[in-house]
């Protein structure tokens, strides 16, 4: 009797695991095997479609402009992601500390541009960027002085930043509160009685419980900085001298596709994209567990 | 705060004054003010009537594509993660592995092999080339696995399983009640993520008619670019108030719905 109703409900959870199984199939899995398949491959002018094993992978690892994209995410990482998230961690202590007047208002408020489409967002700051109609030129008036061309090549990197630290820093505000949140009120009281100082609280109680949020946010930020391409893709028509079409390495991957009809070679640049986006996130995370072990 | 506050809002408050400008004002009149004249009205049937009224047509695909997409994609997640939260049986772990594992590989990564292979199955340029992609969320099947597992407790199951109650009907009549905060919170995160998807139906339409809002602005944006007011219509002024008529819904969504998901996404930054 125990033992038919366990295998019943072996083949309810695979039923219901099963739409999943299939959309994930079709939408992740198969494109990833196809992309790896054709990666191999290459299109020769005589004898057509030939396997050549890692050659495009080769190519790839020499090629120049591939490296000129990934130097550029990596050094955005590098700079927007510490700064985001240490704007959303002071947003989000200080809407937890109970001193603001409107709490609320602060948390829509800073959450607001995550509804806003990368590409509106990019094409907003654009025109806000510009000097024609935007506030970068009437700032400029009102200083008295000319403020740099934000969308000069020197400071577009900076430009892309800022635009991404727009949309996200109220949605990694609300994840580290969140976390803030689930902290039990006793814990707290256990530390005053304790004779725990606000610092104190904050540095013990408040930290550790943010590190799985941290770790989550730090996982997706270097997704999305590896990933870069609506943001630099929509300012290349304002831009186009400071935004190559190799601007970002899945802007190359798009355009050795769409562009160049080379399509091995972009399946190759996409799946060794997909590895260092990979292994990035694993050197962040096993970089943050192994402070984890130490502290 | 009131810094963070001002730098979150004050493009949003510049996109909407300057919806209100016609061509003409938006050069000639400080940004954070009104200009001349108040056009917001003509700019949004504007919008609405240029090139046969194919705003209207976007709207209609971007909604299509998150209604169908994230509505889908969140049930999906959402029997699929009850089903590894709430039933032992083989080949849990491996799966649970698996999907973890997806979460790291972003939608964009995949956009130009989806492109690929659905161009070999004859799918592209359809509804399915962007919807079937939309339906995966590994990252709400995680989310939800992790909510099932506080939100259902197993003595209630237990509880149902001997008073004679089938596993679905179990699923239909108690747990959705439970999982629902988990839901809306999956159902807001894949809506963004359909809503505002831009390269993947970038790559795999290529029918204007078939463009969601993103891939249909940023066209409009580019022909601004090009010769701003090469038409009867100067389209800068469109490219505007069609930004902040694509804005609008998510807003009204995320603000109606608050409540839910805000109680919904302690779950995936918590616990591991």
């Amino acid at each position: 009797m125990r033992r038919r109703g366990a295998v019943r409900r072996n083949l309810t959870a695979h039923a219901f695991l099963l739409p999943f199984l299939c959309v994930f199939a079709i939408g992740v899995l198969a494109p990833l095997v196809y992309s790896v398949n054709l990666s191999l491959y290459q299109e020769r002018m005589i004898g057509g479609r030939v396997f050549s094993g890692l050659d495009n992978y080769t190519k790839a690892f020499k090629d120049g402009l591939f490296h000129a994209g990934l130097g550029r995410v990596a050094l955005f990482f590098a700079i927007q992601v510490p700064l985001m998230l240490g704007l959303a961690l002071m947003a989000a202590l200080a809407i937890d500390s109970g001193r603001l007047r409107a709490p609320g208002l602060f948390r829509i408020g800073l959450f607001v541009p995550y509804a806003v489409p990368g590409v509106v967002a990019a094409l907003m700051w654009g025109y806000l960027y510009g000097d024609r109609f935007g506030l970068a030129g009437e700032i400029g008036d009102l200083l008295h002085t000319e403020l740099p061309d934000l969308l000069s090549e020197s400071w577009m990197l900076a430009s892309i930043g800022n635009i991404v630290t727009w949309s996200y820093v109220g949605y990694n505000m609300l994840i580290f509160y969140a976390a803030l949140r689930s902290v039990p009120e006793e814990l707290y009281e256990a530390a005053e009685v304790d004779g725990a100082g606000a610092f104190r609280k904050a540095f013990s109680i408040k930290l550790p419980a943010l590190r799985p949020a941290l770790l989550m946010a730090t996982t997706f930020s270097v997704i999305g900085s590896f990933q870069l391409f609506n943001e630099p893709s929509v300012l290349q028509s304002l831009a186009p001298a400071a935004v190559t079409t190799n601007y970002t390495p899945n802007m190359y991957a798009y355009s050795l596709a769409f562009d160049g009809r080379q399509f091995n070679y972009s399946a190759a640049v996409a799946v060794l994209l997909g590895l260092v986006t990979v292994i990035v996130a694993y050197a962040v995370q096993s970089a943050t567990a192994r402070r984890e072990r130490l502290l | 705060m009131g810094l963070m506050l001002a730098y979150t809002l004050i493009p949003l408050i510049w996109l909407a004054i300057s919806a209100t400008k016609s061509n003409q004002t938006l050069f000639d009149s400080p940004g954070l003010w009104f200009g001349d004249g108040f056009h917001l009205f003509d700019n949004i049937r504007d919008v609405f009537t240029y090139d046969g009224g194919i705003y209207l047509r976007w709207f209609g695909n971007t909604l299509l594509y998150s209604v169908v997409g994230a509505g889908g994609a969140s049930v999906i997640a959402t029997m699929g993660g009850y089903a590894l939260a709430k039933f032992e049986f083989a080949g849990r772990r491996v799966l649970s592995a698996l999907v973890i594992g997806a979460i790291s590989i972003p939608a964009s990564a995949l956009a130009v092999p989806t492109y690929l292979l659905f161009s070999d199955m004859g799918i592209v340029n359809t509804p399915w080339a962007v919807l079937l992609p939309s339906l995966a969320s590994p990252f709400g099947l995680y989310l939800m696995r992790v909510y099932a597992t506080e939100a259902v407790p197993d003595a209630m199951l237990e509880a149902a399983r001997i008073d004679g109650a089938g596993e679905l009907r179990i699923f239909l009549t108690i747990s959705t009640r439970l999982l629902a905060p988990g839901f809306v919170t999956v159902l807001l995160f894949t809506l963004v993520a359909t809503w505002n998807n831009y390269f993947l139906p970038l790559i795999v339409l290529n029918d204007p008619k078939l463009f969601p809002l993103t891939v249909g602005l940023r066209q409009w944006d580019s022909l601004a670019q090009g010769g701003a007011g090469a038409g009867a219509i100067p389209i800068l002024p469109l490219v505007i108030t069609g930004s902040l008529l694509a804005i609008v819904p998510l807003v009204v969504a995320f603000l109606f719905l608050q409540r839910f998901w805000q109680s919904g996404l302690a779950a995936g930054g918590v616990k591991q």
